[in-house]
């Protein structure tokens, strides 16, 4: 076992951990955020992705023990003081949500695009989902949710 | 409320990585971790088993092979009683029949002792010859299940283990061989469709716990509850009131959770240890060892007369049910029941249908179940019949196919709905057929072509989908709404409280919904298309007569009839005197408190007619005659899906449809190596559509009105899966004249039917690079 600092939604864990357990595990079954998914284990399905310092990284193919130092958020880290994230929202409003298994994953990768780049071209988007697989959808709602998404980001930035 | 697109009542849950899933809510209990092991032969008996130094590994709760579980006949298969479905399981036995069959439970306390159990368990196999081909299993000397082992079939049609057959079905109407004689065109195909993995995001998994009284309680990814508990009481040799199943939310099914695949085993594992336990099954596993699309054959001869009238219809199905017999026979009937309405107008139709063991992975229920494939085949079959007879295939079907009002013949109950020939016309406009058909030369490599299907589905099972439902006043005056219902991530929980809040005259924020609970209502399952329809129907039936007795109870409290008085979203007031009324929180304590008249109606609906919807799907594609690579250019589908009742819910059902069948029709190729191995395994060997695949979907819906439906509605589900496959050959088939019959069209086998004809273009680059 290794003792490890995780930073993870703005909090430190200190952890007790085997060196090959993953962060998925570590995430889901010591921290219970249980939000992250296991879809895969091989890093092809985008269930289980998490922000690590702002860039969404499949979780299931990172070791625990080479996190620390790091900026983690995961899905119930996003939404702050009850308050959904505007890509959250979108997710609900553009009826982009079928089973949901997906859903937190496809939110990060959403996350880490936007803040990248606000207002991003369809091409843009095609990329950055080609890493989330989801069965039930058909992926155009998705694109219309982060469509949407960006639209009430940057209006909230004018009218702030 | 019907017709609106309310978001899903769990997307705030769902959206926030709430832990509503399986195994988000064992993760709150220290569960045993439960693995198997699994057969690495296709066929093999085991003489011996040595798990003793397995069983030293620390943390190791208990390992149990077939000598030390119970012995009893089962099947896994998500079918009512009686099924046609041969129990042909036992937990675990000494003979393995595919590649992934089941070893022995190991039960840990984490997951790095049970995979260290599972390394150290010593197996001595004698292996056996194995039947790999599926067309080659009936006759084969090598018998999956041996005849005299007790299999049995509680609705036997045909089973016949000393032949390797599970089933035969014929489907007659009219003299076949003199319709074929008098036609003047006739046409004829063979067609292989092969198995296509659910791939659902959240694998197969089950968490067990003992309750208060002992009994076995599940949280459980399944699509039927009380199937799940059936099936899993049969394997252990239980009363079904020692088992409790619930299943809280589902991460995607398609028909892969309608199989009792986990259950038995994390339940064996509680039963002899007393303590939760929980199965997570491995993606690998989830493709290698659970079930797939039934892989088929089908032979199919058309005629017509030569102004296009089709006359008869005969085809011959072969179906490969994998190693245990499951859902195979009722797959091979509707391969013929949820297609052949589509042709009822013909003279003469003759369907045969033989459902086969071979030692392959077993087939199962997924979306569409053998109509997908028996469309794709019919489908294509009628567009080269229609260009023998030299008619535009929108014609000829605009002639040919089943119309409102049809009767008689193969339908088992009248059409009494259908917006197909609208759903066509939309169709052609959406997808600008006619400037289009059949071909266009885009440069000297590429074509544009287009093609077109139609299909049809049933909705519930005829005379066996059934569904409860129990609505119930509650103290404050909201309401409380129970069923079996399973809520598979569609959005069925969401759509039936539509219904019942229509009904009820309020807002859905007004019931509380609760599905999915072999300790509530009992629900046949969310399987063949049924919960709209059935249950929807159930919803209605339970609410009209939770306002009867309402309306009983105020009414001799106002003292007045009960058929004066109307419910509105707080109240029962006089229809003609509003300022006449009770409250229902008023009503809601005094029915609940000393009245002993709890207001509770519990009403059972079944499903007596399963109307047909209706859909038609027009592909346009890119054909890249240097590589055989099909691009689809855009996919428009045109639905009848009666009413809609939560269209943004319906759409995105359609599209997610659509876009599973265009993997199927265009890459989804399972792979298995000579010994029976599935070597797509994953999703890096087994692709499936990403967004970058899939653009322009467009669907649309021609509403119809079924007189038998909830507000007018049919099934949806899985209707849409039906016509993408098809429309993309027929495209391919204007282009080019390939009749290729064969699923999936990868460009290898496009780029080999171009070569055969001559339309293939060198790769530029290859012949530039030879000049050097």
């Amino acid at each position: 076992m290794l003792s490890i600092l995780l930073n993870i939604n703005g909090r430190d864990y200190p952890l007790q951990v085997e060196s090959n357990w993953t962060l998925l595990y570590v995430i889901r079954e010591l921290l219970r955020f249980t939000g992250s998914k296991y879809g895969c284990g091989t890093g092809d399905c985008g269930a289980c992705k998490v922000l690590i310092d702002g860039e969404a990284k499949n979780s299931c193919t990172l070791l625990a023990r080479n996190m620390e130092g790091k900026k983690i958020v995961t899905i119930e880290g996003v939404s702050q003081g009850g308050q959904l994230h505007p890509v959250q929202q979108a997710f609900i409003d553009a009826g982009a949500i079928q089973c949901g298994f997906c859903t937190p994953g496809m939110v990060i990768t959403s996350i880490a695009l936007l803040s990248k780049s606000p207002d991003p071209t369809e091409d843009e988007i095609l990329e950055a989902l080609g890493n989330n697989l989801c069965r039930c959808s058909g992926y155009k709602k998705i694109v219309e949710a982060i469509h949407l998404a960006a639209l009430q980001m940057q209006e909230k930035e004018v009218v702030s | 409320m019907i017709g609106q697109s309310i978001p899903k009542l769990d997307a705030q849950a769902l959206v926030t990585g709430k832990p509503v899933y399986t195994d988000d809510l064992a993760a709150y209990h220290h569960a045993l971790i439960v693995k198997i092991l699994r057969s690495p032969h296709a066929h093999a008996r085991i003489r011996s088993i040595d798990k003793s130094h397995a069983e030293k590994i620390p943390g190791v709760a208990c390992i149990l092979t077939h000598e030390d579980v119970p012995h009893c006949r089962y099947t896994n298969s998500g079918e009512s009683y009686p099924e046609p479905c041969p129990h042909d399981r036992f937990l675990l036995e000494p003979v393995v029949r595919y590649v992934g069959d089941e070893v022995a439970i190991v039960a840990a306390e984490s997951e790095k002792a049970a995979a260290r159990a599972l390394e150290l368990i010593r197996v001595d196999y004698e292996i056996l010859p194995a039947v790999l081909d599926f067309t080659n299993a009936e006759n084969n000397p090598v018998l999956v299940h041996a005849p005299n082992e007790g299999v049995f079939m509680p609705d036997d049609v045909g089973l016949d283990c000393a032949h390797n057959v599970v089933s035969r079905h014929k489907v007659q109407k009219g003299d076949l061989s003199s319709a074929l004689s008098s036609s003047d065109r006739v046409v004829t195909g063979e067609f292989f469709t092969p198995p296509q993995s659910h791939c659902m995001m959240e694998t197969h998994r089950s968490f067990c716990f003992p309750d208060e009284f002992g009994r076995l309680t599940f949280w459980t990814s399944t699509q039927s509850p009380f199937h799940t508990r059936r099936q899993t009481a049969a394997a252990l040799g239980l009363p079904y009131n020692r088992i409790r199943v619930m299943k809280p939310r589902v991460g995607g099914a398609f028909g892969g959770k309608n199989i009792t695949v986990c259950e038995p085993y994390v339940g064996i594992v509680t039963l002899k240890t007393g303590r939760p336990a929980k199965m997570v099954l491995t993606r690998k596993e989830t493709f290698t060892a659970t079930a797939s699309r039934h892989e088929m054959r089908f032979r199919i001869t058309l005629g017509a007369s030569a102004d296009g009238t089709l006359k008869a219809v005969q085809v011959d199905c072969l179906n490969n049910t994998g190693a245990y017999g499951e859902d195979g026979p009722a797959v091979t009937m509707v391969s013929a029941g949820n297609m052949l309405p589509m042709h009822n107008r013909t003279d003469a139709i003759e369907f045969t249908g033989t459902t086969v063991y071979t030692n392959l992975l077993p087939g199962g229920a997924m979306r569409g179940y053998g109509a997908a494939q028996s469309t794709f085949a019919i489908e294509c079959m009628m567009d080269e019949l229609a260009d023998a007879c030299g008619i535009d295939p929108i014609a000829f079907r605009l002639k040919n196919c089943a119309k409102e009002g049809d009767t008689g013949g193969i339908l088992t109950t009248p059409i009494r709905s259908s917006s197909l020939l609208r759903c066509i016309a939309r169709g052609r406009e959406m997808i600008g057929w006619n400037e289009k058909y059949p071909v266009q030369q885009l440069s000297e490599t590429r074509l544009r072509a287009v093609g077109m299907a139609a299909a049809t589905h049933g909705s519930g099972v005829q005379n066996i989908g059934q569904a409860a439902v129990s609505i119930r006043l509650e103290e404050d005056g909201t309401y409380l709404m129970r069923s079996g219902a399973t809520d598979l991530g569609t959005g069925s929980d969401t759509i039936l409280t539509q219904i019942a809040a229509q009904v009820l005259n309020c807002p859905v924020s007004r019931i509380n919904t609760r599905t999915a609970d072999t300790d509530g209502p009992y629900d046949t399952g969310a399987f063949a298309s049924c919960t709209t329809y059935v249950t929807g129907n159930a919803v209605i039936k339970a609410a009209e007569s939770f306002k009867n007795r309402l309306f009983t109870w105020a009414g001799k409290r106002m003292a007045c009839p009960p058929d004066t008085l109307v419910l509105l979203e707080d109240r029962v007031a006089m229809q003609n005197d509003p300022s006449r009324f009770m409250e229902l929180s008023g009503i809601g304590m005094a029915t609940m408190i000393g009245d002993n008249a709890m207001l509770e109606a519990t009403e059972t609906y079944l499903c007596t007619d399963a109307p047909n919807p209706f859909a038609a799907g027009f592909a346009e594609i890119d054909l890249d005659l240097e590589t055989g690579k099909i691009d689809l250019h855009q996919f428009v589908l045109v639905v009848d899906c009666g009413k809609v009742i939560n269209p943004a819910l319906a759409r995105i059902q359609a599209e997610g449809g659509v876009v599973q069948s265009i993997g199927y029709a265009l890459y989804e190729q399972p792979v298995r190596d000579q010994k029976g191995r599935l070597i797509t395994d994953s999703f890096m060997q087994y692709k499936i559509p990403t967004r970058l695949d899939v653009r322009n979907i467009r669907v649309a819906f021609e509403e119809s009105s079924e007189p038998t439906g909830p507000f007018g509605a049919k099934s949806l589900g899985e209707l849409v899966i039906h016509t993408p496959a098809p429309a993309i050959a027929n495209a391919l088939f204007h282009a080019t004249g390939i009749k290729l019959h064969e699923l999936p069209m990868t460009p290898e086998k496009v780029y080999r039917a171009l070569c055969a004809r001559g339309l293939n273009k060198y790769p530029r680059r290859v012949a530039q690079e030879g000049m050097h």
